[in-house]
């Protein structure tokens, strides 16, 4: 009972940085049909920030982290300004080519910049503590960690479903030139939804710094974990990243605590599972 | 781009066949290229035998993989795995049962082929990115399995400890490996002749004609499923080969043989030389083994510079309008 209750708990967490890095990609794979490889790296630009930031630069935790997430977003526009908008219309191949040439570029970068060392994240004393929940101790940072997934999915499900921002955005992807004609600043639109997916990227390379160590192999090592997230609960359907990212963490988490010598067959043998039972995302028939 | 490639598919398999094509190359003159250039690169080069052994492997897995992404369109990031079974069948069955480098080779085929043909089964009633997604379980399961079963595949550590015996009995694998770039040249050119036969054949057009369209091929009354099964199973075969190629000439197995990074470089070296034309496979294979060759030899995150900007140069300047420019500049003959 013990166990269980500590794989739900560690599971959740889990799966909400995965939910947190994965829901970005899903908007834009789903929605802007723009396959973005280079997500792995944003997670890491941001998570590097905030590491960078507290330790090197003595910033606060509370003022480091939205700097980093803003600098991830910044990065994002301006690589979608300059480069990636030409890419649009290009096959697919094409695009996974370019964005993993754009990770391979960022992680030699990195690593030229600040070494191969695993970075840390100094937390403040606030979360640094922990919590009592009767049957163990949660470091408070879990709590943060589950608490900021939840308030993603509900900020992001809400932009994009009832602001006029997400109307824009669905309008958009269905038939751009119709949206422009009717006066949607479309190139802004674009430009705006991808800056926010890599945000959401940066923060979740932050909250997940415990979780999933920073080091320049992020990019790529994290980046597959994304994609199985995003394929199984369907590209462009934040409800089904959710529910992906919760059924997957929950899985690799429990094979972790109960069978870690079959390293990540389970998950990998789930996702078979579901991709080919629902083949076009989770909650989509 | 899409145009070109089209057109482009469509004469390459006319010019495979002979008879169909009275200006195009038999089937046989590109093999006996690579047969010609690849004995002089060994001549020429005879301290660097076991990059050239590399080449030719990694060309043999290449030239695999562009029968399923270039000819049939399937785009897989899990070719590794049909690769890493055929490396681990050869390792174990030249450990536990016979040494012998041939019977070992016809064990990685069967081994490769076995697997496409299960795992083909399954993949390919799926298209796109799941088709893709699926791909990449298969390998990271299989790289799972491997790593557990320890007293078979060594785990971590390696396969290795196996010594295979001569090969036909008379040529001993001498420390220079002479003997094995001579083996792994041969099997590339026999497997790369095979391989341009299927794909001038009725066969290989009928795959190429799914790969334009697979709606109207229905129509025609082609079996879809069953074509790619076949040419799935077909393409396991070879990278099997290459597989076991590559545990015979290094006598060793790692784990890396299995693994995403190697999928994903496959993928790097065809699209470098131009998918779909099978000679391209071999261009693109020998020029990235010799670019990781001389940039990883100085630094590990050099040679991820340097790869990653190819890639974004490689979609910039797309090597298959080079490819039409030069033909072009040629006169028309390949």
């Amino acid at each position: 009972m013990n166990t269980f209750l500590n794989i739900m708990i560690d599971g959740l967490a889990y799966s909400m940085v995965l939910f947190v890095i994965s829901v970005g990609l899903s908007v834009t794979l789903g929605l802007m049909r723009f396959v973005n490889l280079s997500h792995g790296a944003f997670a890491m630009v941001g998570g590097y920030c905030a590491a960078l930031l507290t330790r090197e630069a003595q910033w606060s935790f509370w003022l480091a982290v939205p700097a980093a997430v803003a600098a991830t977003a910044v990065l994002g526009a301006a690589l979608e300004m300059l480069v990636l908008r030409h890419l649009y219309r290009r096959k697919e191949l094409d695009q996974v080519l370019f964005t993993i040439g754009l990770s391979f570029v960022l992680i030699a970068a990195t690593n030229a910049a600040v070494g191969p060392q695993v970075q840390l994240i100094p937390l403040p004393s606030l979360l640094a503590g922990s919590v009592d929940l009767g049957f163990r101790t949660l470091p408070t940072q879990r709590l943060l960690v589950i608490a900021a997934g939840c308030t993603v999915a509900a900020l992001a499900a809400w932009a994009v479903t009832r602001t006029r921002f997400g109307i824009w955005l669905r309008a958009t992807v269905d038939h751009s030139g119709t949206a422009s004609t009717l006066g949607i600043p479309i190139r802004t639109v674009q430009c705006a939804s991808f800056a926010a997916g890599a945000a959401l990227a940066g923060l979740g390379g932050i909250l997940g710094a415990e979780l999933m160590p920073l080091e320049p192999y992020y990019a790529l090592k994290y980046l597959m974990l994304v994609l199985v997230v995003v394929a199984v609960g369907g590209m462009g359907s934040i409800a089904g990243t959710l529910v992906a990212a919760i059924l997957l963490g929950l899985i690799e988490t429990a094979s972790k605590y109960l069978a870690s010598e079959w390293g990540s067959l389970f998950f990998f043998v789930a996702m078979a599972v579901l991709l080919a039972w629902r083949p076009n995302g989770l909650l989509k028939r | 781009m899409n145009t070109i490639t089209t057109t482009e598919a469509l004469a390459a398999p006319a010019a495979a066949t002979a008879a169909a094509a009275p200006r195009g190359a038999p089937a046989w003159r590109a093999p006996l290229v690579v047969l010609v250039l690849g004995a002089a690169a060994c001549a020429l080069a005879p301290d660097q035998l076991g990059l050239m052994t590399r080449i030719f492997i990694t060309a043999l897995l290449v030239l695999s993989l562009d029968l399923v992404v270039g000819v049939a369109g399937l785009a897989t990031l899990g070719h590794a795995a049909l690769f890493g079974v055929g490396a681990y069948a050869a390792g174990i069955f030249a450990l536990q049962v016979h040494p012998d480098p041939l019977i070992g080779l016809a064990v990685g085929i069967a081994a490769g082929a076995g697997l496409a043909l299960l795992s083909g089964a399954f993949l390919l009633r799926y298209h796109g990115f799941t088709f893709l997604m699926l791909t990449v379980a298969v390998s990271q399961i299989l790289l799972s399995l491997a790593q557990r079963a320890r007293g078979w595949t060594g785990g971590d550590d390696g396969l290795s400890g196996f010594v295979m015996v001569p090969l036909l009995g008379r040529f001993e694998f001498d420390l220079e490996g002479r003997v094995a770039a001579c083996y792994a040249l041969a099997v590339l050119v026999v497997l790369f002749y095979v391989a341009r036969r299927l794909v001038g054949s009725p066969f290989g057009l009928a795959v190429r004609g799914i790969h334009e369209n697979p709606v109207r091929m229905a129509a025609l009354g082609t079996p879809v499923f069953r074509r790619l099964w076949v040419l799935y199973t077909v393409a396991g075969a070879i990278a099997g080969a290459a597989g076991a190629l590559s545990a015979q000439t290094n006598a060793v197995v790692g784990l890396d043989s299995l693994s995403f990074a190697l999928s994903a470089e496959l993928l790097v070296m065809l699209i470098l030389g131009g998918a779909g034309r099978l000679t391209g496979a071999i261009v693109g294979a020998t020029v990235f083994t010799l670019l990781h060759h001389t940039a990883a030899s100085i630094n590990p995150y050099h040679w991820l510079f340097v790869v990653g900007t190819l890639l974004m140069l490689v979609v910039v300047v797309s090597p298959a309008k080079v490819w039409a420019w030069v033909r072009r500049r040629a006169g028309g003959v390949r």
